[in-house]
C-alpha cells in the first residue's frame, strides 16, 4: 500500500527552479531513498512532502493528507530529521526528548527511545558535548518521538566518520523493522545501496529513474571486470574462448577481463585448469554511481 | 506549554553570566552611583533626591533595554541560525510558541530586576516605594512590551547570532541616551527633549519616574509607548523569519 504519492511536483525559488518535475510513490514499511548530487532538489522535494514548503505545482499526498492543507494532521503522522538542524547548546538529551514528546498527543515512551538509539549513557549530557553521530541519533529520536508512520531523514550521515555512519545505518534499519516507513535523502551511493528498498535518482530537479538498487544497476548492464596478476603467462585466447568474456586487456603484468554473467568463477576455473593462480584477484561490478552516470551523463559525487 | 516554559527557563538560567549581567549591572550601578556620588543623595530643589525615583527608574530602563536589545535578539537569532525554530516547525507545535515563551521569561526577569532595584533603593537609600503602584505596574508592563517588540524587530532583521548584539547595541545606546540615562530629561535642551518624547524609551522612562514619584503619568507619554508597541509589534510579526 502506498503511503506517499508525489505527482509532477514543481518548486521555484526567486532565482532558480529547485524542483522541475518530480513524481514517485513510497510503499508503507519500506526504506525509500532519494539519491542525487548536491543541489539536485532532494531537500526541497522532501520539504514539500513534509509540508515545510508550498509546492508551485503538482500534488503531494502523505497518508491521504495534503501536506499544505492538512498541516496539523500531517505533523502527527510524519516525523522529520532536518539536514543540519541543531538544538540549543545547553539542552540535555533527556530534556530535549521530554520537551518534544510533550508536543504530541500520544508520544513514544522517550526513556525507552533514548535506549533504542543508543544514548542511554548520555541522558544528562548537553547537546554541545555530543559527538556528530550522537547528535544524529538524537535527531532521529526526536523525529520518532511522536510515533510517526513516516520518518523523513535528510542527509543523516553527512559529516559522520565511517563507524558512526554504520551505527546510524543499523539504527535506520531497526526503525524500519519497527514498522515506520522511511524516506532517506542522501548523496552517498553506498548508503542508498545498503539501506534502500527502492530509490529515486534525482538530477537537476527531475527523477532520472526509480527502481530497486539492483534494478537500477541492471539498467546499465551487468558488466563486470575481473583483474588479476597470473602466476604464469596466460594466452588471451584461453580467456576469450569463454562465453562470458567480452574483452581482455593488459596493463603491465595485470590482466583485466571484462564480461558478464558468472564472469569471476568462470575465469578462475579456466585459469585453474591451466594451473595458473590469479594473484591480487579483484572483481568490480557496476555501482549506483555507474547507473547515475549512465542515466544522467553526470557523476554522482 | 508548561514543559517548554520549564525547559527554556532552565536553559536561560544555565546561561547565568548574561543573567548576572542583565540583573546585576543595573543593581550594581544603582549602589555604586548612589553611594559614591554625593549629588545622588542630596535633596534637589523640589525636595526629591536622585536616588528616590530618577536613578532607580533609569536602572530599570537599563535592565529592560538589555533584555530587549541584547538578550532577546541573541537568543532568537541563535535559535533561528541553529535550526531550532525550523526543527520545531516539523512538529505539531508552531515555533511561535517558543518565541512567546522566551518573551515571557524575559518579562519575568525584567520584573525581578525591577523588584530588586525597588528593594535596594528602599533598603540602602531609604527611597520610597513607587507611590502610584498600579500606574507604575501598568507603565512597566506597557513599556516592557514595547521594548521587547523592538527586540523582536532586531531579531527579525539581524542576519545571524553574531551580528545581533551589534545591531542591538546600535539601537540600545541611543535609546538609553534619549531615555535620560546620561542627561536627565528635565535638563535636556528643548529640541532634544522633543526627540526624546517620541523615542518610546523617553516617554516610558518619564512615565515610570512620574508614577514612582507619585504623579500620574501623562497620557501623551503613554500613547507614544503604546504606539511603539503596536508599530514594532506589527513590524516584528511581518518581518520575523523562522529560518
Amino acid at each position: 500500500m502506498k503511503i506517499i504519492e508525489v505527482r509532477n511536483l514543481r518548486k521555484q525559488y526567486p532565482n532558480h527552479v529547485a524542483v522541475e518535475d518530480v513524481s514517485f510513490e513510497v510503499a508503507e514499511g519500506e526504506i525509500f531513498g532519494i539519491l542525487g548530487p548536491n543541489g539536485a532538489g532532494k531537500t526541497t522535494t522532501v520539504e514539500c512532502v513534509a509540508g515545510l514548503r508550498t509546492p508551485d505545482g503538482g500534488t503531494v499526498q502523505v497518508a491521504g493528507l495534503d501536506p499544505h492543507r492538512d498541516r496539523a494532521e500531517l505533523r502527527q503522522v510524519l516525523g522529520m530529521q532536518l539536514q543540519s538542524a541543531e538544538l540549543p547548546e545547553k539542552i540535555k538529551v533527556s530534556e530535549a526528548l521530554d520537551l518534544y514528546a510533550s508536543f504530541y498527543p500520544d508520544p513514544a515512551d522517550w526513556p525507552d527511545l533514548i535506549e533504542r538509539v543508543g544514548l542511554g549513557s548520555k541522558r544528562d549530557t548537553m547537546f554541545k558535548k555530543l559527538s556528530g553521530g550522537q547528535r544524529q541519533r538524537l535527531s532521529v529520536a526526536l523525529a520518532l518521538v511522536g510515533r510517526p508512520r513516516v520518518a523523513v531523514l535528510d542527509e543523516l550521515t553527512t559529516g559522520l566518520d565511517p563507524q558512526a555512519r554504520r551505527d546510524t545505518w543499523e539504527l535506520v534499519e531497526q526503525v524500519r523493522d519497527s514498522g515506520v516507513t522511511i524516506v532517506l535523502v542522501t548523496h552517498f551511493m553506498e548508503e542508498a545501496e545498503r539501506l534502500c528498498d527502492r530509490l529515486a535518482l534525482i538530477d537537476a530537479g527531475r527523477v532520472a529513474a526509480t527502481d530497486t538498487p539492483s534494478g537500477l544497476i541492471a539498467q546499465v548492464g551487468d558488466e563486470q571486470r575481473v583483474k588479476f596478476r597470473p602466476s604464469a603467462p596466460v594466452d588471451d585466447a584461453v580467456l576469450l574462448a569463454l562465453p562470458e568474456v567480452r574483452g581482455v586487456t593488459r596493463s603491465g603484468d595485470q590482466i583485466v577481463v571484462t564480461g558478464s554473467g558468472n564472469l569471476a568463477p568462470t575465469v578462475t576455473l579456466a585459469l585453474a585448469r591451466q594451473q595458473i593462480v590469479p594473484g591480487d584477484l579483484r572483481i568490480e561490478q557496476a555501482t549506483l554511481d555507474d547507473a547515475f552516470l549512465a542515466l544522467t551523463g553526470r557523476k554522482l559525487s | 506549554m508548561k514543559k517548554m516554559l520549564i525547559v527554556e527557563t532552565r536553559l536561560y538560567l544555565r546561561d547565568w553570566p548574561s543573567l548576572l549581567f542583565t540583573v546585576g549591572l543595573p543593581v550594581g550601578l544603582l549602589l555604586v552611583l548612589g553611594l559614591s556620588i554625593p549629588v545622588m543623595t542630596e535633596a534637589g530643589t523640589s525636595g526629591e533626591r536622585m536616588v528616590d525615583a530618577q536613578l532607580p527608574s533609569m536602572m530599570t530602563l537599563l535592565a529592560l533595554l538589555t533584555l530587549a536589545c541584547n538578550i532577546v535578539p541573541a537568543v532568537l537569532t541563535t535559535y533561528r541560525e541553529r535550526g531550532v525554530l525550523r526543527r520545531m516547525s516539523t512538529t505539531p507545535v508552531h515555533p511561535g510558541r517558543l518565541l512567546g515563551v522566551q518573551l515571557l521569561i524575559n518579562l519575568v526577569v525584567g520584573v525581578v530586576s525591577a523588584a530588586i532595584l525597588i528593594g535596594s533603593a528602599a533598603v540602602v537609600f531609604g527611597a520610597p516605594l513607587p507611590r502610584q503602584p498600579v500606574a507604575f505596574a501598568f507603565v512597566f508592563l506597557l513599556g516592557s512590551a514595547a521594548l521587547l517588540a523592538i527586540g523582536l524587530v532586531i531579531a527579525a532583521l539581524a542576519p545571524n547570532g553574531k551580528t545581533a548584539p551589534g545591531i542591538g547595541a546600535v539601537v540600545m545606546f541611543p535609546l538609553m541616551f534619549l531615555g535620560g540615562m546620561w542627561v536627565p530629561r528635565e535638563i535636556m535642551p528643548d529640541a532634544l527633549r522633543a526627540v526624546s518624547d517620541f523615542s518610546v524609551a523617553g516617554p516610558f522612562a518619564q512615565a515610570l519616574k512620574d508614577a514612582w514619584a507619585g504623579q500620574s503619568p501623562e497620557l501623551g507619554h503613554l500613547a507614544v509607548v503604546a504606539a511603539g508597541l503596536v508599530i514594532f509589534g506589527g513590524l516584528a510579526v511581518r518581518l520575523f523569519r523562522w529560518e
